[in-house]
């Protein structure tokens, strides 16, 4: 349980300092590669390492390869829709989120498993 | 197009906008890390590349600029999602820097210490995907600012 509050807090503080990092910066193209900061590797590959070692932390940074492949097209996409379809981002965003779990979880099943 | 910092912009992000974003980042940290914990780190690594609170910025992207346009007499514009659609196009550049991090760390991390192997993950991923936007930016015409 500890070990939980503490990846809830320290997840919650690095991905906020992101963001907020990502607020100030102009222009937005550039603001935005901070969208995509390793905020949640960095927030617990440390732990992750302290209880599981550094093997363990190595092989969830192979899968990580994949995840942030798949985030490239799930960015491409809500750009896309958002600029060229004009369509808002909540909803874009948020649907979207389906693609990459189908899509992560696809890749997970036929090379990484 | 020179890249630069307003820190007044904080001041347009509301408190619950912050709390949102802590809960969605603390959350999401920790599901990925159960996930890891019941279904084995090749899956559960899966998580530390998901879009965490990407759906939480491009909203607030898309609302501030809307509210700027509002306050400036424009009532009805798609302003807003274009800049959101431009931050997106950011995030899949900064993807790829992430995936840059992830390969870094698998490869590095058995062989060197834990401090050296997280700042030179880092450094890539900074480089790789300010590389990458330093690249594009002249084929960016018309994307608003």
């Amino acid at each position: 349980m500890k070990d939980l509050i503490l990846r809830f807090v320290i997840g919650g503080i690095v991905v906020s300092a992101f963001a907020a990092l990502g607020d100030v910066l102009k222009p937005k193209s550039f603001a935005g590669l901070f969208g995509a900061a390793p905020s949640i590797a960095l927030a617990t590959l440390g732990l992750t390492i302290a209880a599981n070692g550094k093997m363990y932390a190595a092989t969830e940074a192979r899968s990580m390869i994949a995840g942030a492949l798949v985030f490239f097209l799930y960015a491409y996409l809500c750009s896309w829709l958002m600029v060229r379809r004009k369509l808002k981002a909540t909803p874009v965003t948020i649907s979207a989120l389906a693609i990459w779990l189908v899509c992560s979880i696809s890749i997970w099943f036929l090379v990484l498993r | 197009m020179k890249v630069s910092a307003n820190f007044s912009a904080l001041k347009k992000t509301t408190w619950y906008e912050y709390a949102v974003r802590f809960l969605l980042g603390g959350s999401v940290t920790v599901v990925a890390g159960l996930l890891a914990k019941y279904y084995g780190p090749v899956f559960g690594g899966l998580f530390l590349a998901f879009p965490a609170i990407f759906p939480a910025s491009a909203t607030l992207v898309d609302k501030h600029e809307k509210e700027k346009k509002q306050r400036a007499g424009i009532p009805q514009t798609t302003r807003g999602r274009q800049v959101a659609g431009v931050d997106a196009a950011g995030a899949a550049l900064g993807s790829l820097g992430l995936a840059t991090f992830a390969c870094i760390i698998w490869k590095l991390l058995p062989v060197w210490n834990v401090a050296g192997v997280f700042i030179a993950a880092v450094a890539a991923w900074l480089c790789v995907s300010c590389a990458l936007w330093w690249v594009l930016k002249k084929h960016w015409r018309h994307s608003p600012k």
